[in-house]
């Protein structure tokens, strides 16, 4: 037997190995140089200075007021509640909607998709002003509801948390609708018919075969709206009318109004871990290779 | 697993889209226990008709009997019936068993009942042991054999497939055909079966439904369909065959300037056309014969296809048209037969009792 580099044109071959690695590692640069810069150094800056106090001096105080508060403890809950309430109502409309889209022919289906597309190309600070117009107490609604004798004093829409959460669910919603529309798309229209050639009505077909064949996307779009969630800033900030207070707008008050960079970097810091929990379990409940093989 | 199976018997189907007949008033009666293909083109009606049967597809008009039962008004899961897709359509988030065991758990069978009868059809379609596998661990012809299990599981009295092999390689489609019919033979449930593949319709079926423009063509054996094929197109689509172009006038057969004899003579003269398939002609011997019809022409190629030595022949009649002939000579045993070479000039022979005239 040769030696291995008497074989022919082993080295040449290498060298054509090792100079793709060097291409591939070259194009993926620029992009490694952003998140280092952009992402990796100002989270850690943030860990570092949610752990300094007011004196200028390491310590735990910026944590321990989350607890000790009250006032931060309403925080927390209002901005699980409000995320919670905004994935389920994106959940109850969209899924529908997911459905619906995912059994239309290619054509009919893409024109629901650019109708569900368009506000997702809107500015959202456009769209909540848009929101408080019409939600206001002399706003179109009102008068609408008004007008038709369902109502006979104006509702309170805004500045309070109806306002907010039809403001967040308007806005979230493309973001269940995308992973879960492309998923239903993907399910295998043959196995419905299986399903229903092997007996089953189709309520139960839809039970037994679609709705877990749908899950994965299901939870992709649930996980995106959530988490988007507990970070939004401006909408609830807008039609909350500040009497709905968030994470992200105690962040920005914590700044602007206290100058406290410590107390804002440990809400950051809370929220970022919160989001990578909720993510690392969504992981480990659905697993990549239980999308199945279609 | 004997069960009793039940008759099938369509009449006037017709369905159309638009313009386009995809089915027109097409009436065909199944026989119980038997084992009946719908042959045809894509695009041909085929898998409509099919999907008529199974429920999923409603026709603008027309019968469908299941026994003496009127079934054309019920949804699919009411009519009983097993069903093998051609892509399995097997449920992937769930296992062999799982996937087998649905239709029982449907029909509120007992646990111990679900599982011995998913064991058996298993073991039916030679998956024993294979149960608590994953549905995307499965090689194709192990999927096929878990859509199999499953349309039987529940002893449907009728088995519909929509061209279960076509995803499988040859060689494991030739055995699955073989296999296919044993099971049905050991089942005896009614089988109605698709496909476009003309050599698996002849290995499998009982009877052959030939459709073609949502029309039903010929229903036939395939002993009758591939012998007595009743058109042009039939006798194209069946077999491997060469078309020759003939005229029939006061009881003469000619073609070209050359006159022949046929099996039998069509009632009317007009343009005809002579079936010859590559297996039925072979070189003539020096002496001619009385039951004979002969063909001169030019040898084209000569290629060898392993069981067989393919000849493409020109042929040296007075046509318009230029015409080949392509003939069929079996690689038997040790044989130092030469074969004519290239250029040459070739004389064929064709059995007048083989000479079949279609329209």
């Amino acid at each position: 037997m040769n030696l291995i580099s008497d074989n022919v044109n082993q080295k040449e071959l290498r060298r054509l190995a090792a100079k793709e690695g060097y291409t591939f590692f070259g194009l993926t640069l620029p992009y490694l140089v952003l998140v280092i810069a952009l992402i990796a150094i100002p989270v850690g800056w943030l860990f570092y200075l949610s752990f300094i106090g007011r004196d200028g001096t390491l310590s735990l105080e910026n944590y321990e007021r989350m607890w000790k508060s009250k006032a931060y403890i309403k925080i927390f809950i209002t901005t699980f509640k409000i995320s919670i309430l905004t994935t389920i109502i994106c959940a109850a409309i969209g899924y529908p909607l997911a459905y619906f889209m995912s059994q239309l022919s290619k054509k009919w289906a893409n024109i629901c998709m650019v109708a569900v597309l368009i506000p997702f190309w809107t500015s959202l600070l456009v769209r909540t002003y848009a929101w408080l117009v019409l939600l206001q107490k002399k706003g179109l609604v009102n008068n609408i509801l008004i007008d038709a004798g369902i109502i006979s004093e104006p509702l309170k829409f805004v500045h309070n948390t109806t306002g907010t959460l039809i403001g967040m669910v308007h806005i979230m919603l493309p973001f269940l609708i995308l992973p879960l529309y492309a998923n239903m798309r993907a399910i295998d229209k043959d196995c419905m018919k299986a399903a229903s050639s092997l007996g089953a009505t189709p309520t139960r077909a839809f039970w037994t075969v679609f709705l877990p064949l749908s899950l994965p996307g299901l939870l992709a779009g649930l996980l995106i709206v959530f988490v988007l969630c507990l970070g939004f800033y401006v909408t609830p900030a807008i039609l909350g009318g500040g009497k709905v207070i968030m994470a992200a707008m105690k962040i920005s008050s914590n700044i602007e109004m206290y100058f406290n960079w410590g107390a804002a970097s440990a809400l950051g810091v809370v929220l970022l871990v919160v989001a990578g929990i909720i993510l690392f379990i969504a992981s480990k409940l659905v697993s990549v290779d239980q999308l199945g093989n279609r | 697993m004997k069960n009793t199976s039940l008759n099938i018997s369509i009449e006037n189907v017709t369905k159309k889209y638009d313009e386009f007949y995809a089915l027109k008033d097409i009436s065909l009666d199944i026989t119980s226990g038997e084992f009946m293909t719908l042959l045809g083109p894509s695009g041909s009606g085929k898998t409509t008709l099919l999907m008529v049967l199974a429920g999923f597809t409603n026709p603008d008009y027309g019968s469908v009997k299941f026994g003496d039962e009127e079934v054309i008004l019920k949804p699919p899961h009411l009519r009983g019936i097993g069903m093998v897709f051609q892509n399995y359509a097997l449920f992937p988030h769930m296992t062999v068993e799982q996937n087998v065991g649905y239709p029982q758990k449907l029909r509120g069978v007992s646990k111990a009942e679900i599982s011995r009868t998913v064991d058996e059809a298993l073991t039916t379609v030679k998956l024993e042991g294979l149960g608590h596998r994953r549905v995307d661990e499965l090689s194709g012809g192990q999927r096929q054999r878990v859509a199999l299990a499953r349309a039987i599981v529940f002893k449907p009295k009728i088995l519909l497939m929509d061209e279960p092999l076509s995803a499988l390689d040859k060689k494991l489609r030739e055995e699955m055909q073989i296999e296919l019919r044993q099971l049905h033979d050991k089942l005896n449930m009614t089988t109605v079966y698709v496909t476009h593949d003309q050599k698996e319709a002849l290995t499998m079926s009982d009877r052959i439904a030939v459709i073609n423009g949502g029309e039903l063509m010929q229903l036939g054996s395939p002993n009758e369909i591939y012998e007595h094929p009743q058109n042009g197109f039939i006798a194209d689509f069946i077999g491997e065959s060469s078309l020759l172009p003939v005229k029939v006038s006061k009881g003469n057969v000619s073609i070209g300037s050359a006159k022949i004899k046929v099996a039998k003579q069509p009632g009317k003269d007009g343009d005809y056309l002579l079936v010859v398939r590559p297996e039925k002609v072979f070189l003539a011997s020096a002496n001619k014969k009385n039951d004979e019809n002969y063909f001169h022409g030019e040898l084209l190629d000569s290629i060898f296809q392993g069981e067989s030595q393919l000849l493409v022949i020109k042929l040296a009649n007075k046509l318009n048209k230029e015409q080949t002939l392509r003939i069929r000579i079996p690689n038997q045993s040790v044989t130092d037969k030469a074969f004519p070479s290239i250029g040459e000039n070739v004389t064929l022979a064709l059995k007048v009792a083989d000479s079949y005239l279609v329209s």
